[in-house]
């Protein structure tokens, strides 16, 4: 389970109800379901995941996340995580506001392109960055919609979205991860490659 | 030994050799249209091994022309398997090495359970038009019945495409304590019109034929070629698409030039008409008539929902029963049963918040496509076949 799996685990309530969007190969899921008496349902697109989480006894629903969460009703899960998929939706606003209508609690996690290595590449060699959290070429990324963690904390103020936690890591580290976790914590939108925000119906 | 001399029945994947069995059933089984068969013989085919404790059984249930010939071939000469080979098998998305499979025939069909083309005990005559009218639900109850003739009180999986979907759907709504999985592909929680209107007018072939004889045909020594021919080009043009239409035989002329008359000038036309002309000769027309009106009128919410309300309410109420963890399976290109139906299942699901995952297919070959082995179609079922089931039995989400 990569890290920001592991800390989206630490704001998810036990034996409660989850909805994952862009849920992968369903390994969070089938993490949470075990261990954390979770249930609930992932959603993906990729086939090759699709298959390998229903072997694995999850719940798995095809569907693009573009076409919304209409099928959810109100209320109807405790959580809603999505893990870095937002920067590749057309909608992001739109899904945000969706995550936050199925359940009362949201965890996003997306690649900060505010990222200093992205600052530098962009700065120095004048084209889009490619690093380990976003590996595409620009004209063959899927992620349509990078933003900052500041872009996307003005986002969740402009929309009534409260940030409940924030946690910024640095995925593409090679220092002992403690270390990195208190330099990152000086400055973030400088220092950590990927965000884990915690957020709730303002 | 080369590959290519060994017989289709000794490949290591196939079932090989199998050989179908009559069961004979003389409890009366009130039907939902208020009749009631007083014995009825079941032919099925079993592939595989039942296990001591009886929990590996998967139940098959077949669509509208199809039999309890699933897999396998019936002699050494037989040059063509059941007709869902492709996913039965050793190996194959239904593991025959680790599952006992059944399949069956339903009655009213025309492969040798009881049906239109069998003798009534009372009259010594062939049923002909007089067997009554069979609905989903009546063959879910014969299959019980055979679940309990062979000792399996809950199923590992029950599986069907098309009408043998609506067959496992019906099950998770009357016996949802008897099946722990159901596998609904290319399916739907009841028929549009346009599909009942489709129907319709392939009973109106068979029924304006001079041979139908008011369905006693048999006892005339003939059969209504014509319409049968009809009613399964009709069907068999809904069941594919354009692009696989388009694929297969374009606009190609058999003679290369226009020839100006009625005669098959087209490959399209050619292959309807023998398809339709071989179809005709080994399917009896009541049972084609049976069968179409048992898919008019498919509609589990019945007897499960309250009146008044609107379609998907009434699924939703009704799939609140169920018990079993689903797999819903739908074509991209099956225009006859769309993904959309297939979504409607798995929304009332999910409103229920009962254990479902859903994929939409990519294949071209729209409805039909059921039977093919596409990759990704058969590793979701044979995944979902194999998955633990992580919440019990009567468990929501």
């Amino acid at each position: 389970m990569n890290i920001d799996h592991q800390l989206a685990q630490k704001w998810i309530k036990k034996n409660s109800k989850v909805l994952d969007l862009g849920c992968g190969d369903g390994a969070l899921l089938e993490h949470l379901q075990k261990y954390h008496g979770v249930t609930g349902y992932g959603l993906e697109l990729d086939e090759h995941n699709i298959n390998q989480a229903i072997s694995r006894g999850l719940n798995i629903i095809e569907q693009d996340l573009n076409d919304g969460l209409g099928r959810f009703a109100d209320g109807s899960f405790d959580t809603v995580v999505m893990t870095r998929a937002l920067q590749a939706v057309k909608n992001p606003k739109n899904l945000l506001l969706d995550m936050l209508r199925v359940a009362n609690e949201g965890i996003v996690t997306f690649p900060n392109f505010a990222y200093w290595q992205n600052r530098v590449y962009l700065g120095l060699k004048g084209i889009m960055p490619i690093s380990k959290t976003i590996p595409h070429e620009w004209y063959n990324t899927p992620n349509i919609h990078l933003c900052t963690f500041k872009d996307f904390e003005r986002l969740c103020a402009d929309n009534d979205i409260k940030i409940l936690d924030a946690v910024a890591i640095n995925d593409d580290s090679h220092l002992p991860s403690k270390l990195m976790q208190k330099v990152v914590k000086y400055a973030p939108n400088l220092l950590a490659d990927v965000a884990i925000y915690h957020i709730a119906k303002g | 030994m080369n590959q290519t001399t060994i017989p289709p029945y000794l490949d290591p994947s196939s079932v090989g050799i199998v050989r179908p069995q009559t069961i004979h059933f003389d409890t009366p089984l009130l039907l939902e249209c208020q009749r009631t068969l007083h014995e009825f013989d079941l032919v099925i085919e079993t592939y595989g091994t039942l296990n001591a404790d009886k929990t590996n059984a998967i139940l098959i249930c077949h669509a509208l022309s199809g039999s309890h010939h699933a897999a396998g071939y019936h002699s050494k000469t037989d040059t063509k398997p059941g007709w869902w080979d492709k996913l039965i098998g050793k190996g194959k998305a239904i593991d025959t090495g680790q599952f006992f499979v059944v399949c069956l025939n339903n009655i009213g069909s025309c492969h040798g359970s009881t049906g239109p083309t069998t003798i009534n005990p009372n009259t010594g005559k062939i049923w002909g038009a007089d067997f009554p009218l069979i609905t989903i639900k009546d063959w879910v109850k014969t299959q019980v019945m055979l679940s309990d003739y062979l000792g399996i009180d809950r199923w590992h999986a029950i599986v069907g495409g098309s009408m043998g979907g609506m067959q496992a759907l019906q099950w998770s709504v009357d016996f949802p304590e008897r099946l722990a999985r159901a596998v609904i592909i290319a399916s739907t929680p009841k028929i549009s019109a346009q599909n009942i209107a489709f129907n319709e007018v392939a009973r109106q072939s068979i029924l304006s034929d001079a041979d139908f004889y008011g369905g006693r045909y048999l006892e005339q020594d003939t059969y209504p070629r014509r319409g049968v021919m009809l009613a399964r080009m009709l069907g068999h043009i809904t069941y594919i698409t354009e692009d696989a239409m388009k694929a297969k035989f374009g606009r190609d002329l058999k003679s290369g030039k226009f020839m100006y008359g009625y005669d098959e000038e087209f490959q399209v036309e050619s292959y309807l008409r023998y398809q339709g002309e071989r179809f005709s000769k080994n399917f009896d027309a009541n049972t084609y008539l049976l069968m179409t009106k048992a898919l008019d009128y498919f509609d589990p919410t019945r007897y499960y929902s309250d009146d008044d309300v609107d379609d998907a309410t009434a699924l939703k109420q009704t799939l609140a029963r169920t018990q079993c963890q689903f797999l819903i399976v739908s074509f991209t290109t099956d225009w006859r049963f769309s993904p959309e139906r297939s979504a409607e299942i798995t929304d009332a699901l999910i409103a229920n918040q009962k254990p479902v995952s859903y994929v939409n297919i990519d294949a071209p070959h729209g409805h039909d496509s059921f039977l093919f082995d596409i990759p990704r179609y058969v590793h979701a079922i044979k995944g979902f076949l194999n998955a633990p089931l992580i919440l019990k039995p009567t468990q929501n989400l």
